[in-house]
């Protein structure tokens, strides 16, 4: 029986595109833009100066806070900038510009640690941190400050995230079908550092190869898993993923672990993997380069920082007339508004819709068809909050639990008037955050 | 790099494609066979009516948006389905003028006057029709008969004046007097089942309207399989008990919707002055919409019980 959810869609996957094809090796960049805030949390001091030279993997940005992580030179070569430059997700954020020198050296002081056997839980950990890793399912959550719960919350499951239920996208499915020991080994770290005995690698059951490789690789290894899981979207939506693999469901405003689960997308998993094996931090990640306005779609192996224009030149350049680029899938990614935006640790995908696909339609009044009821993997009324939020009621929005939205955009993929709820629910959202801020 | 200006709207990026019209025009298009089927039995008076009902409610809906200065939506195809419901909730041989009125009314006291389409708390149809049952009493009530053309009684009125039921073959198939398209329960649950398949309706409110009235049918001692298939029942569940802008969202509110008609129904048919009580027990829950909607908030995902 495959494991699911209630609610939810099933669009049109459209990863034929990229399914088949290779993970590809992306050319070193000639400059990249590395933002100081790449994560949830607060944002790192840069540690590096306007003419400094760097290398790969050299820690330029440092975390102060607990919930942060660092940030490290993904080429070697020369910073010219320290400066505000605009951020894939939104707004301008202060970002190292690094010159490359085209010797891509490698840091002195990246040394392969300890094999995992001999690292203490707490090693583990610090290692996650100081490599800055996030994850890299796109919200980018510090790492080691999911695996360090508050001594009362007890943990007992560990869920890798493969289920990439996002339309078009195809990195973690390359990566598990390419690099399962990588994924697993990942999952073995994030036991040994939280103590549990019980993991299961989730992967929806349209990706058979991802999930026979995984299966390969866990043979004999005590206590993981896969869950196969039914494909449909949400299902890698972290609320829906637990539900869909354990029965149990995150309180509302909880988080995982109030009910005793760490979820890590497999890209994390890799990502551990990597400073498991050579001490290299977080520098480089698989995104996925595709879409109807792409000429080549392509599986990229990218440096974080490399410019957007850069990696879809990369892939032939746009096909016919490109109408919205979006970092991430076509259901929660963002749209961007220009091309000199860098990738960064959490840009799963570089998604190029033609200008056909995206042409803007009238709104009609809602016609209370209760398809968005039925998508709501939250089971919400989104077609109440829509209204409330129209009006400005925030408090009546709030009482309908707004706040537990997931912003998954199910209601306004099914709307048939195409009212936007999930930017209205969002809008309501933000109101009733900063009203409690107050 | 060539720029280009990209379109920067939130997320969702893609849309499932679904459209009100769509919606409206399959409904439409569904209504079409309990139509030929009353065109079948009743002839071409039928037709008339319902292009005259169709054609009606579609300028009532122009005018009224001209009158308000507001954008005409007539292409939306919501009252070209509220011009063709009404029709099948006349009786075949209404003049032609009385069925002019009913799709006005329909259109403005039903649903413009409320701010028009997804406003309206009735179904406009069932008011148009009700309207008509008011002022023309006499014309609302003189049923044809299929096939001599002669007037005569429906099903349910010599069920309920002289105690006589009809042949079921006649009530599935249609040829009986009433109204234009609610003889044929089998071209009506063929529509049915084709918008159920399409997910235009939703089965709930359908299944406990029809459950509720053949259980407590059952349980009064009447024939449930009569009940189900005479009278406006089948046409009223499938396709007017369904409206959506007149029905509650959630699945726990359409199944309280449905029992609620099917309990209306039963007390109409059985304990009122009226022989049919499929339009008014629509129209009731119509009104208990909005109570319903209020209390039947799904519990959502995470919602701790208060302890």
């Amino acid at each position: 029986m495959l494991k699911t959810f209630k609610g939810g869609i099933h669009p049109p996957y459209n990863k034929d595109f990229t399914k088949h094809k290779p993970v590809e090796t992306a050319k070193l960049p000639d400059r990249v833009i590395i933002p100081m805030s790449q994560h949830v949390g607060a944002p790192c001091d840069p540690i590096v100066k306007v003419g400094d030279t760097v290398k790969k993997g050299q820690k330029i940005g440092e975390a102060k806070a607990f919930v942060s992580a660092p940030v490290h030179a993904s080429i070697s070569g020369r910073v010219t900038a320290v400066e505000p430059r605009p951020h894939p997700g939104g707004g301008m954020v202060i970002s190292v510009v690094i010159e490359s020198d085209g010797k891509d050296e490698v840091f002195e002081g990246i040394k392969p640690p300890k094999s995992l056997g001999e690292l203490t839980p707490d090693e583990i950990k610090n290692l996650i941190r100081e490599s800055g890793i996030v994850g890299m399912g796109g919200a980018g959550f510090p790492t080691q400050v999911k695996l360090s719960p508050p001594p009362e919350k007890t943990i007992d499951t560990v869920i890798v995230n493969g289920a990439e239920c996002e339309p078009y996208l195809t990195a973690d499915h390359r990566l598990m079908v390419e690099k399962p020991y990588d994924v697993v080994l990942g999952l073995e770290a994030i036991m040994k550092a939280t103590g549990v005995k019980k993991a299961y690698i989730a992967i929806e059951e349209n990706k058979p190869d991802a999930i026979e490789a995984i299966k390969q690789v866990i043979k004999g290894k005590e206590g993981i898993e896969v869950a196969e899981l039914a494909t449909k979207y949400p299902q890698g939506g972290e609320k829906q993923l637990i539900n869909a693999v354990t029965g149990r469901e995150v309180p509302s405003g909880g988080l995982p672990m109030d009910v005793h689960v760490i979820v890590d997308n497999a890209g994390t998993c890799a990502a551990i993997a990597g400073a498991l094996k050579t001490g290299m931090p977080l520098v480089e990640r698989i995104t996925t380069v595709t879409g109807t306005g792409i000429k080549e779609p392509k599986n990229l192996l990218i440096r974080i920082g490399t410019p957007f224009s850069e990696i879809i030149e990369q892939c032939g350049g746009f096909k016919g007339e490109a109408g919205k680029v979006i970092m991430g899938g076509p259901m929660m990614g963002l749209a961007q508004s220009a091309m000199d935006v860098p990738a960064v640790k959490g840009t799963s995908g570089i998604l190029v819709l033609e200008k056909k696909d995206v042409a803007l339609s009238e709104q009609l009044p809602c016609i209370r068809c209760a398809r968005c009821v039925d998508a709501c993997p939250i089971h919400l009324l989104p077609t109440t909050l829509g209204k409330l939020a129209e009006k400005g009621m925030w408090a009546e929005a709030e009482e309908y639990h707004a706040l537990d939205c997931i912003e998954c955009g199910c209601c306004a993929y099914v709307c048939p008037a195409r009212i936007p709820l999930t930017q209205l629910i969002r809008l309501a959202k933000n109101h009733i955050i900063a009203s409690k801020k107050k | 790099m060539e720029e280009f200006k990209f379109i920067t709207t939130s997320s969702p990026h893609i849309h499932s494609g679904e459209s009100v019209q769509k919606i409206m025009f399959n409904v439409a298009g569904a209504l079409l066979l309990p139509t030929v089927a009353g065109i079948y039995f009743f002839g071409l008076r039928a037709l008339l009516l319902v292009i005259t009902t169709t054609l009606a409610a579609v300028l009532t809906e122009a005018a009224f948006q001209k009158l308000r200065g507001k954008p005409i939506t007539v292409w939306d195809g919501s009252a070209v389905v509220t011009g063709i419901l009404l029709a099948l909730n006349l009786p075949p041989g209404l003049p032609l003028w009385m069925a002019v009125v009913g799709a006005a009314v329909a259109i403005s006291l039903g649903k413009q006057v409320y701010g028009g389409l997804g406003m309206n708390p009735f179904n406009p149809a069932l008011i148009g029709r009700v309207f008509l049952m008011i002022s023309f009493p006499v014309q609302m009530t003189t049923w044809i008969n299929p096939v001599d053309g002669t007037t005569g009684a429906t099903p349910l009125q010599m069920m309920k004046m002289q105690g006589v039921s009809t042949d079921y073959t006649k009530l599935f198939l249609g040829n009986i007097g009433g109204s234009l398209g609610e003889t044929s329960a089998l071209m009506i649950i063929l529509g049915g089942l084709y918008l159920l398949y399409k997910g235009y309706i939703e089965w709930r409110i359908p299944t406990f309207y029809l459950g509720t009235v053949a259980v407590l049918s059952v349980l009064l001692g009447r024939d449930p399989v009569f009940e189900l298939l005479s009278g406006g029942l089948m046409l009223g569940a499938f396709f007017m008990a369904t409206d959506m802008v007149t029905s509650p969202i959630s699945r726990l509110g359409k199944m309280i919707f449905g029992l609620g008609a099917g309990i209306f129904t039963v007390i109409i048919r059985f304990y009122g002055g009226y022989p049919e009580g499929v339009s008014f027990s629509i129209l009731l829950m119509n009104a208990f919409t909005p109570v319903i909607n209020r209390y039947t908030v799904p519990r959502i995902y995470g919602e701790v019980k208060v302890r």
